[in-house]
C-alpha cells in the first residue's frame, strides 16, 4: 500500500514528467530519424528507377522547380542581401582605417561565396519552402488525401517526395548563385556609402576573392541543403497525425530539423574542403 | 465471391479492436457494418483496401480495382475536379499514355453525368458543397470501374436531401457496375435503402449478422438498442456508466 501510494506521489512530480518527456522527445527522435533513412533510402532508389525506366514525373517536377526558385527568390535575396549590406557595412570602414581598402572585396566575395549566400539561402528555403511542403502534406495525411493516393495505387514517394526532392536538388544551386551575386552587389554598394570604397577598387579586389573551388564546393552544398529540406520536410509532413495542432507540430518539426540539418551538412563540407 | 474475409484480427498498440472477425460479400452485394463510435467499423475499411494490416486472419479479394469514397471526400484539394477524377487514369502505370485527352476528357464527363454533376470539371474542390464534393469522389472511385467499392460513412454531415441522393447514387453504382460493396455508416435509412446485409460490432467482435429487413423488426438485443438509439443495453458508451 505504501508503495502503491509513493509511486503515485512520484507520478505526479516534476521529476516524472521530465523524465517521461526526456524518453518521449528521444523516442521521437529516433523515430523521425529512421523515417528520414527510410524515405531517403526510398526516394534515391524510386528516382534511379524512373530515371532508368524513363519514368520521371517531369511535369510534376517542373511545377516543384517553379515553386522552389521562383517563390523563393525574393525572401532569398532580402535575406542575402541584408546580411550582406550589414557585413560589408561594419567591415569596410574598420578595413579602411587598418589600410586595406583593396581587400574588402576580396574579403565579401569569400565569405559570400563559402558561407553566407548558400547557409542564408537555405534559412530562407527552409522558411519558405520547407514549411509549406510539410504543412501541405501534412495536411494531405490527416485529411486521408495520402491514404486516397495509396488506394488509387500511386505510391506517395513517388507522387510527392521525388519531385520536392529532385527540384531541391537543382534549384537550390541556381538560387544560391542569383543570391550570391546579388550579396556581392549590395555589399559593394553598402562599401561605397558607408567607406567611399569605389567601384573600381571593389570589383578588381572581388575577382582576387573568388575562386572556382570556392563556387563549386559551395553549388556541391546547395544542392544537398536542397534536396535535405525536401527530404525532411516532406518526410515531417507525411508522418503527421491528428487534426491542425499534429500540421502545426509536424511544420515545426521540419524546420527544427531542417536548421539542424544543413548546419550539419555545412560543418562536414567545411570539414571535408577547408581543413 | 469477392471479398472474404476470415478470422481477422486487429490491435492498435496493444489494444484489440476487432477480433476474430469474419464475413463474405458476393458480388452485387452491399454489406452495411454498423456499430458504436470507435468500434473498429473504419478500420474493417482500411484493413480491405490494403491501407494497414492484419496481425491475422485473411482478406481474399477478387481480382480488379477496389476503390474507397472516404468520410471527408479526400479530394486532392490542389487540382481542379476533372484532375481529380482523372488521376487514376493519369498517375497509373497501368493507365500511363493508354487513354488521349479527349477521351479522358469523355470519361470524366461520363463519370460526373453518373453523379448528376455535368459541367463542373473546371471547379476546385473548395468551391463545392459537402454533398458536391462527395459525388465527385464518387465518380473518382469508379473510374477505374471497381470491382470492390468501400464507403466510409458516406452520408456523414450531409443534409436529409444531399443524404438520399448519395444513398441513391450508391444503389446506382450497384447496378452499374455490380461490385461488393462494404459501407461503414450510422445511419438507418442508409440501411434500409442500400444494404443487402449487415453486421454489427461491438466490443471486438460482431455481435449480428442478418439482412437490413430482420435487423429493423427484431434482430437482437444490440440491435435493438441500436436502432431505438438507447443508452440502455448491452452496449455500453465511454461516460454512459
Amino acid at each position: 500500500m505504501i508503495q502503491t501510494r509513493v509511486i503515485e506521489i512520484f507520478k505526479q512530480s516534476a521529476t516524472y514528467a521530465l523524465g517521461k518527456m526526456l524518453i518521449n522527445q528521444t523516442q521521437d527522435f529516433f523515430e523521425t530519424l529512421g523515417e528520414m533513412g527510410i524515405r531517403t533510402w526510398q526516394v534515391f532508389y524510386l528516382t534511379l528507377k524512373a530515371l532508368v525506366q524513363r519514368q520521371m514525373k517531369w511535369k510534376l517536377i517542373i511545377e516543384q522547380c517553379s515553386r522552389f526558385a521562383v517563390d523563393s527568390l525574393p525572401i532569398t535575396l532580402t535575406i542575402v542581401g541584408m546580411v550582406s549590406v550589414i557585413i560589408s557595412m561594419q567591415v569596410a570602414p574598420e578595413m579602411v582605417k587598418q589600410g586595406g581598402e583593396k581587400f574588402v572585396g576580396a574579403l565579401m566575395a569569400v565569405v559570400t561565396t563559402r558561407e553566407l549566400g548558400v547557409i542564408m539561402s537555405g534559412f530562407a528555403i527552409i522558411s519558405m519552402i520547407g514549411s509549406s511542403y510539410a504543412s501541405e502534406i501534412a495536411t494531405m495525411r490527416v485529411t486521408e488525401q495520402i491514404d486516397a493516393l495509396k488506394v488509387l495505387k500511386v505510391n506517395p514517394i513517388e507522387y510527392l517526395f521525388i519531385p520536392r526532392v529532385v527540384a531541391g536538388f537543382v534549384m537550390m544551386p541556381v538560387v544560391v548563385i542569383i543570391a550570391s551575386a546579388f550579396g556581392l552587389v549590395c555589399s559593394g554598394v553598402a562599401a561605397y556609402l558607408s567607406a567611399h570604397i569605389s567601384r573600381l577598387n571593389y570589383v578588381s579586389s572581388l575577382w582576387q576573392g573568388l575562386f572556382l573551388k570556392d563556387i563549386f564546393v559551395s553549388l556541391g552544398k546547395a544542392a544537398c541543403f536542397g534536396a535535405a529540406i525536401a527530404i525532411i520536410s516532406s518526410t515531417c509532413g507525411y508522418l503527421a497525425y491528428g487534426g491542425a495542432k499534429g500540421v502545426g507540430l509536424s511544420t515545426t518539426k521540419a524546420v527544427v530539423w531542417s536548421f539542424v540539418a544543413i548546419c550539419i551538412i555545412d560543418y562536414i563540407f567545411a570539414s571535408i574542403f577547408f581543413f | 465471391m469477392s471479398i472474404d474475409v476470415r478470422h481477422l484480427k486487429k490491435s492498435f498498440k496493444g489494444k484489440t479492436v476487432l477480433d476474430d472477425i469474419s464475413f463474405k460479400v458476393e458480388d452485387g452485394e452491399i454489406l452495411a457494418v454498423v456499430g458504436l463510435s470507435g468500434a473498429g467499423k473504419s478500420t474493417i475499411l482500411k484493413l480491405i483496401c490494403g491501407l494497414t494490416k492484419p496481425d491475422s486472419g485473411e482478406i481474399i479479394v477478387s481480382p480488379g480495382d477496389i476503390a474507397m469514397v472516404f468520410q471527408y471526400s479526400a479530394l486532392f484539394d490542389s487540382l481542379d475536379v476533372y484532375e481529380n477524377i482523372a488521376f487514376a487514369l493519369k498517375e497509373r502505370k497501368e493507365f500511363k499514355n493508354k487513354y488521349t485527352e479527349t477521351q479522358l476528357k469523355e470519361i470524366v464527363a461520363q463519370k460526373l453525368k453518373l453523379v448528376g454533376l455535368e459541367g463542373i470539371e473546371d471547379k476546385m474542390p473548395h468551391e463545392l458543397s459537402g454533398g458536391m464534393q462527395k459525388r465527385v469522389s464518387f465518380a473518382r472511385a469508379v473510374v477505374t470501374d471497381p470491382k470492390t467499392i468501400l464507403y466510409d460513412e458516406p452520408t456523414a454531415g450531409l443534409d436529409p436531401v444531399s443524404s438520399t441522393m448519395i444513398e441513391d447514387y450508391i444503389v446506382r453504382l450497384k447496378d452499374e457496375f455490380n461490385p461488393a460493396s462494404v459501407i461503414v455508416t450510422h445511419q438507418l435509412s442508409t440501411i434500409q435503402r442500400c444494404a443487402t446485409k449487415v453486421i454489427m460490432l461491438y466490443n471486438t467482435k460482431i455481435v449480428y449478422s442478418g439482412t437490413p429487413q430482420d435487423m429493423i423488426n427484431g434482430g437482437n438485443e444490440y440491435t435493438k438498442q441500436f436502432i431505438e438509439a438507447s443508452i440502455q443495453g448491452p452496449m455500453k458508451v465511454a461516460g454512459s456508466d
